[in-house]
């Protein structure tokens, strides 16, 4: 149990969007406390400018997801005493993406490609039509339920060293979505959506070094989906689709 | 020096495979060189091959059949993560693929000495 | 920047080269005992078609597999794409089937005994 006069030293990155380094600040440590906590304290009570994004605080949102010593995950499901080393804790913006101040960084990319590899339902029937009947226990519902509790909080994109070197790849998050609705019978883009993982930033630039799934906080498996979409990919070839 | 997102098992076992298809790559030109000597040269030939009876030429030859062991047996670990139904052993499978190429290597080397 | 046709390319080459390779070590292992010699290896392919059959496929499959591996290690290094980086991919793979072809040569049917 750490004793009330316990401070520690806590690197938090300060940017104006250009510019940016690190500021350090002494922070007291508390029990159970979280990274959150952390950067909430430092906001109340020390530097009211640090800017930073939360929501629901309880591990559901996503919005909370940040840099914490080189390795991205929820701040709010990140306990202090896991990552504090020597009594030290670096806290930065996500990975791959472009900061607009201090700990918040622009998620448009992210969503521009989530929508780019099609990872968007296309209805086939109206509400007119009689609801379509899934089985919950066919193979592509099972392959799709593994993988839709997705809540793009980009932890797998600021992961994803692919994504770091390629400006054009959709990344882990968008494609897992896409291989989704690839397995949902409702769903009628069918090879548009083919299409649209195959372009030159799509699925087969993969190369399963799976970090993505290795930090994923709903521990879903990116890199399996995205080997799913590279079957699908060449199984159309092979039926002359492409 | 491994940036702390890369420090984990699969993320190795990308680098080890990029590594060797690398070095790989870069070797092949030398090979075929020096084997095309055989048209042109081939007491040259022999010169070079002479110096593969020294031990850390055997080393160095070790550590090619290594590379190319190594990115076989990765690879072949890819290539049934791609085609295959998911397994989710790749960790294990990563490992093995590394120990049998240990395994080929070091045979080569006792063949070698 | 690889796409469909590309990704495939890698993998059916690397399929072809999974007995190839294997060969090749085997092979190696059983060459190596005792050193190594032009007139031992020479001795063993001089005027194989087999050999020239099995290198030289070994050689066109790989001739493919590390230009298009190279391809993606210089994209994500160093950002090249369009045009220039397509020329390198073809450069190499024309390249290294060129003097691989050669040395396949070399040993098999169009080399001289020592």
């Amino acid at each position: 149990m750490p004793n009330d006069n316990q401070m520690m030293v806590v690197s938090v990155w300060r940017s104006d969007g250009s510019n940016g380094r690190f500021e350090t600040f002494r922070v007291p440590l508390r029990a159970s406390q979280t990274v959150l906590d952390v950067v909430t304290w430092i906001q109340r009570n020390t530097d009211p400018t640090l800017a930073y994004r939360f929501a629901c605080r309880v591990g559901m949102c996503g919005s909370c997801a940040m840099m914490v010593n080189g390795q991205p995950r929820w701040t709010c499901r990140t306990h202090v005493q896991k990552v504090l080393k020597q009594n030290h804790l670096e806290i930065a913006p996500l990975r791959n993406l472009p900061v607009i101040k201090d700990l918040a960084c622009d998620m448009t990319a992210f969503f521009d490609k989530w929508t780019a590899a099609e990872g968007v339902f296309h209805p086939t029937r109206t509400r007119d039509n009689e609801i379509e009947r899934i089985d919950p226990e066919s193979p592509e519902r099972v392959t799709a339920n593994a993988a839709i509790e997705c809540i793009n909080c980009a932890v797998c994109y600021a992961a994803c060293d692919v994504v770091a070197a390629n400006a054009d790849y959709l990344g882990p998050a968008a494609l897992n979505r896409a291989w989704t609705l690839m397995n949902d019978p409702r769903d009628g883009a069918g090879a548009g959506r083919l299409d649209a993982v195959s372009q030159g930033g799509g699925c087969h630039n993969c190369h399963s070094m799976s970090s993505c799934a290795a930090f994923c906080p709903n521990e879903l498996n990116p890199t399996a989906s995205i080997a799913g979409l590279k079957r699908e990919t060449v199984k159309a070839i092979f039926r002359g689709g492409k | 020096m491994i940036r702390r997102h890369r420090s984990h098992p699969l993320w190795y076992a990308f680098l080890l495979h990029r590594i060797s298809g690398l070095l790989l790559a870069l070797f092949l030109p030398v090979h075929f060189y020096l084997l095309s000597l055989a048209l042109t040269d081939t007491a040259a030939l022999d010169g070079f091959l002479r110096w593969t009876d020294l031990t850390i030429v055997k080393i160095a030859e070790f550590g090619l059949v290594f590379l190319l062991a190594v990115h076989f047996f990765g690879g072949l670990r890819l290539l049934a993560l791609e085609f295959l139904p998911w397994s989710p052993r790749q960790k294990a499978l990563a490992a093995t693929a590394t120990a049998l190429a240990f395994f080929v290597s070091g045979s080569f080397l006792l063949s070698a000495v | 920047m690889l796409d469909t046709r590309l990704y495939l390319l890698q993998r059916i080459s690397a399929a072809i080269m999974v007995p190839l390779v294997l060969g090749h070590i085997a092979v190696m292992i059983y060459a190596v005992q005792d050193g190594l010699s032009a007139t031992e290896i020479l001795g063993r392919t001089q005027g194989s078609l087999f050999w020239a059959m099995f290198y030289g496929l070994f050689v066109l499959a790989v001739s493919v597999h590390a230009a298009i591996g190279l391809r993606v290690i210089v994209a994500e290094t160093f950002g090249l794409h369009g045009k220039i980086l397509t020329l390198l991919t073809a450069g190499i793979s024309i390249g290294l089937l060129m003097i691989g072809l050669r040395a396949v040569w070399a040993l098999t049917i169009g080399g001289s005994t020592p």
